[in-house]
């Protein structure tokens, strides 16, 4: 969810890249595994995923929206197998 | 044949496959670094195995926006024949020139060793000098070599005869054990729709000499010359 943003803030933005549904994600495994080993019990499915934080020279919450989707569809996530996610800041 | 190899930081197969490429053609190819912007008039372009940008964020992602891939891509639709080799190949990808994605070894292990692949179509450029079906034995070295795509697009690579090699057993049957890194279908290489852009996790370059353990490799290089030569 996004906070309240008012222009003139230079914006903070989180991007959570994660795999999509159904991609097999093997280093998600071998962390569950690993946990198994250590005798957590109960956990189930096991995702990794990706967090970038980015400061943008943009006041307009809007304008960095705009512009942090075209990161992420260019570089930030590969759209073939990963979703993203974008959070913005102050 | 005049070839160029891009050289990225963290290229480490450029040199092979520069040998590997004069051997075969008698002419060294141009070693041209990736911050370069324009090409010479070229009839083979190389991205070459490594670890370019030390795999940041993901495999060939960073290289893919240097600024020489522009260049690159643009010879590419030209119709000039590119091939891009293990770490080349994820740039590929992560440029869209070739379809689907490489992802981390289904064993999350770095595979280093033989393996062998059957080729898959030998009507492209570079595979013209294999026989169809022919068995290799090919060294690969990644990884991130676990081809995927979505079904649709696997099914169109399979019924358009993109698919270049494909892991094979020793026996050449397609049993899942010769399978190294989980690709789909186990495909070790795939072609774009025009055959001119090839992509290949095995290292061709790396079976060049005797000394190398085998010389399957070097049937692609005298392909390529005997293809493109003028």
């Amino acid at each position: 969810m996004n906070v309240a943003l008012s222009k003139g803030e230079i914006v903070k933005a989180k991007v959570h890249v994660t795999l999509k549904t159904g991609v097999l994600d093997p280093q998600g495994k071998a962390i569950g595994n690993a946990l198994a080993a250590l005798g957590f019990k109960g956990v189930g499915d096991v995702r990794q995923g990706k967090f970038i934080e980015l400061e943008i020279d943009e006041t307009d919450p809007d304008a960095a929206r705009a512009l942090v989707e075209k990161m992420c569809v260019q570089l930030l996530a590969n759209t073939v197998i990963e979703n993203y996610d974008i959070e913005l800041n102050q | 044949m005049k070839s160029a190899v891009i050289v990225f930081p963290g290229s480490n197969c450029d040199r092979d496959i520069a040998v590997a490429l004069e051997r075969a053609s008698g002419i060294a190819p141009e070693m041209i670094w990736h911050r370069e912007t324009a090409l010479p008039l070229l009839d083979l372009i190389v991205l070459p195995g490594g670890f370019a940008f030390g795999d940041y964020l993901r495999g060939g992602a960073i290289a893919a926006c240097s600024p020489i891939m522009r260049a690159v891509a643009e010879r590419a639709n030209q119709g000039v024949p590119l091939l891009g080799i293990c770490n080349g190949f994820q740039v590929l990808t992560e440029s869209g020139l070739l379809p689907g994605v490489l992802m981390r070894n289904a064993g999350l292990k770095y595979i280093c060793r033989d393996v062998h692949v059957r080729v898959a179509s030998n009507d492209s450029v570079f595979t013209q000098g294999y026989a169809e079906d022919q068995l290799l034995r090919i060294p690969i070295a990644h990884n991130e070599g676990n081809y995927r795509a979505q079904e649709s697009m696997l099914d169109r690579l399979e019924d358009e005869g993109l698919i270049a090699f494909r892991y094979a057993a020793r026996d050449g049957s397609a049993n899942g054990d010769a399978n190294p890194n989980g690709s789909a279908r186990d495909i070790a290489g795939i072609f774009n729709q025009s055959r001119t852009v090839l992509g290949l996790m095995p290292h061709p370059e790396r079976a060049v000499d005797p000394a190398h353990g085998g010389t399957d490799g070097v049937a692609m290089f005298e392909g390529l010359v005997a293809a493109l030569a003028r």
